[in-house]
């Protein structure tokens, strides 16, 4: 009787806290679900088409998306390129080199960063930002305006103001990761290499070759949240869709399109046009996630087999 | 010798980039807490904070609707997420190594990275379209689907932190699973949660890209969650890229008041986890 009262009860909590579990498991599904259910109309319209024409002409009901994909993609990688030295050095400093007294403000502070808001950052984009990059713009030498990366008009807004706020909001991400993975390098790593008599960089330099699979993996993820990143952008790349290598030039992204025409949209062919346009960003983002955390895991997983094996060393050692 | 002094200058070099990049990041952080400081103390007054939005052309007038508003949606957020991210945490936690539960985490990893204007666009196609109407419960909507694995990762990480001995003492006297869990393992916790539901407020509540289509803005005072309804974010949004020097001005008060709030919500959150360390060092 007490038994059975028991495992009714057990079955009822499992049961239960289960179906709450399995709803997170439909709600992600539900989302794929419904983006590719909503967007339709444009998906049997263009087909492949839309991701391969350049013209996005609401009124004349001509839906191009490459520029957005282009956009979306060179600028999250300008991102990676300024934002990944400096996250790394804030990693190191912190878990390598500060005093310990410092490390609590500093982690504090890059989480801060974090913390902020993404309209903040749009707001201070578009009167603070924008303006330095207009006045950097217009003190731009002739000869280097010659350069592609550099023609185009000095506005302000355009792909390096993008690029500049998005380094800005990714650095906290990827730097709190690789300071999670350099944490779980062995010290004995570390002292291995000093006892061979090596300098603090090249002690360094063997942690950071031992988590390197790890440091991927955050550098990804920071890569995944710019992809996605939508309000700083939106209110500083120009909202000018072309495919562009000057970072003087205004573009646009997927995220940003979706925000600026989402309730603009009358028709149902522009609505489902947008709709697929954040079903893709979802699977990009999806994707660029899932192989980051395979990074950060692979290296999580290699730490553990080593530590267990540990102890039967040392016993053999004071045996 | 030449080279060892080499070795020695690259170490020396490098040590020192790395402490520069720590400031490089420091200077941004500076500037826009700065700037958000200094242009929206000057606008943020008590008319800022409790007149409605003035008509298209005239001075003054504040965010009152907008801050109610923002209250309501990320309220309405929490109502929905809190229980789903606690009650699917603690099935991660008890049941961790099922199937279920690594597919649970993996599925709150994936929603956690989803970009927050395709929650959106998710959003306005299960709680706007099948009603044709913009509403704050769509806001909400979006804003909990966005907590929920925030809320349930970190329910399931304190859980596990609980000494297994508290667990199986309860068994041990004859409790259930469930009365174990709900008596003992999740009250040893529950500081802990309720911080990481703190921590997730401060995130959501800054939150604009979801709720450009699902709460949609209004300029009137409203508290109806079948209606649109106005937010800090959006408003301070809709401000910031009108070319008007009066909104601008309280768009930077609304980013300070923004700014505020999420502050004291992680500082809150900040010295309970240490108040927490504290205690469960000294035991």
């Amino acid at each position: 009787m007490l038994l059975s009262k028991a495992r009714t009860d057990e079955f009822f909590f499992r049961g239960i806290t289960g179906a709450f579990a399995l709803l997170v498991i439909i709600g992600v599904v539900a989302i794929g679900v419904e983006l590719v259910r909503e967007s339709r109309l444009s998906i049997q319209e263009f087909g492949w088409q839309f991701w391969q024409t350049d013209t996005w002409n609401p009124v004349a009901g001509q839906f191009g998306a490459r520029p957005f994909i282009w956009g979306t993609l060179y600028s999250s990688l300008l991102a990676l390129l300024i934002s990944t030295p400096i996250a790394l050095g804030i990693a190191i400093f912190i878990s390598e080199l500060c005093p310990a007294w410092m490390r609590w403000p500093l982690v504090f502070l890059t989480e801060l960063l974090a913390a902020i808001p993404s309209i903040v950052y749009g707001l201070w984009g578009i009167f603070v930002l924008v303006p330095f990059v207009r006045s950097l713009e217009v003190a731009t030498p002739e000869w280097m305006r010659a350069i592609p990366l550099f023609s185009g008009p000095p506005l302000g807004v355009g792909m390096l103001a993008a690029a500049l706020i998005l380094s800005i909001m990714v650095i906290p991400f990827s730097s709190s990761v690789a300071r999670e993975v350099l944490k779980a390098v062995p010290q004995a790593q570390r002292e291995g290499a000093y006892a061979l008599g090596a300098t603090r960089w090249e002690a360094i330099r063997m942690a950071l070759f031992y988590a390197r699979t790890g440091i991927v993996g955050a550098v990804m993820l920071g890569f995944g949240r710019a992809l996605g990143e939508t309000m700083a952008v939106t209110m500083v790349i120009g909202n000018s869709p072309q495919i562009n290598w000057s970072l003087y030039k205004p573009q646009y992204t997927m995220a940003a399109v979706i925000a600026n025409e989402f309730t603009e949209a009358t028709d149902d062919l522009h609505l489902h046009a947008l709709i697929e346009i954040g079903m893709v960003l979802f699977i990009i983002t999806l994707i660029v996630n899932m192989i980051s955390r395979m990074f950060i895991w692979s290296m999580a997983r290699q730490r553990k087999p080593r530590a267990a094996a540990a102890p039967p060393v040392a016993a053999k050692a004071t045996a | 010798m030449i080279r060892d002094r080499y070795r020695r200058l690259l170490s020396h070099v490098i040590v020192g980039l790395c402490g520069l990049s720590v400031l490089v990041a420091l200077v941004p952080l500076a500037l826009i807490l700065f700037y958000v400081l200094s242009q929206g103390v000057s606008s943020l007054n008590w008319a800022f904070l409790t007149r409605m939005p003035a008509p298209v052309g005239e001075p003054g007038g504040g965010m009152a609707n907008a801050i109610v508003g923002s209250l309501i949606v990320s309220g309405l957020g929490a109502i929905f997420a809190i229980p789903i991210g606690i009650i699917s945490g603690i099935y991660a936690a008890e049941y961790a190594g099922t199937r279920l539960a690594n597919a649970v985490r993996f599925a709150a990893d994936t929603l956690n990275g989803v970009p927050s204007i395709v929650i959106g666009v998710f959003a306005y196609g299960i709680a706007v379209l099948p009603f044709r109407q913009f509403s704050a419960l769509a806001g909400g909507v979006a804003l909990g689907i966005m907590m929920v694995p925030l809320i349930m990762r970190t329910t399931e990480e304190l859980l596990r932190l609980v000494p297994t001995s508290l667990k199986e003492g309860a068994l041990a006297l004859g409790a259930t699973r469930a009365r174990a869990v709900f008596t003992v393992v999740l009250p040893a916790a529950l500081p802990g949660i309720l911080t990481g539901i703190l921590l997730a407020l401060a995130r959501i509540a800054g939150e604009t890209a979801p709720l450009l289509f699902t709460a949609f803005n209004n300029r009137y005072f409203s508290t109806d969650i079948r209606q649109p309804i106005s937010t800090l974010t959006v408003q301070v949004y809709t401000y910031a890229i009108a070319p008007n020097e009066d909104w601008h001005r309280q768009a930077w008060a609304g980013a300070l008041t923004l700014v505020a709030i999420v502050l004291t919500c992680s500082l809150l959150a900040r010295i309970a986890t240490a108040r927490m360390e504290k205690l469960q060092r000294g035991s």
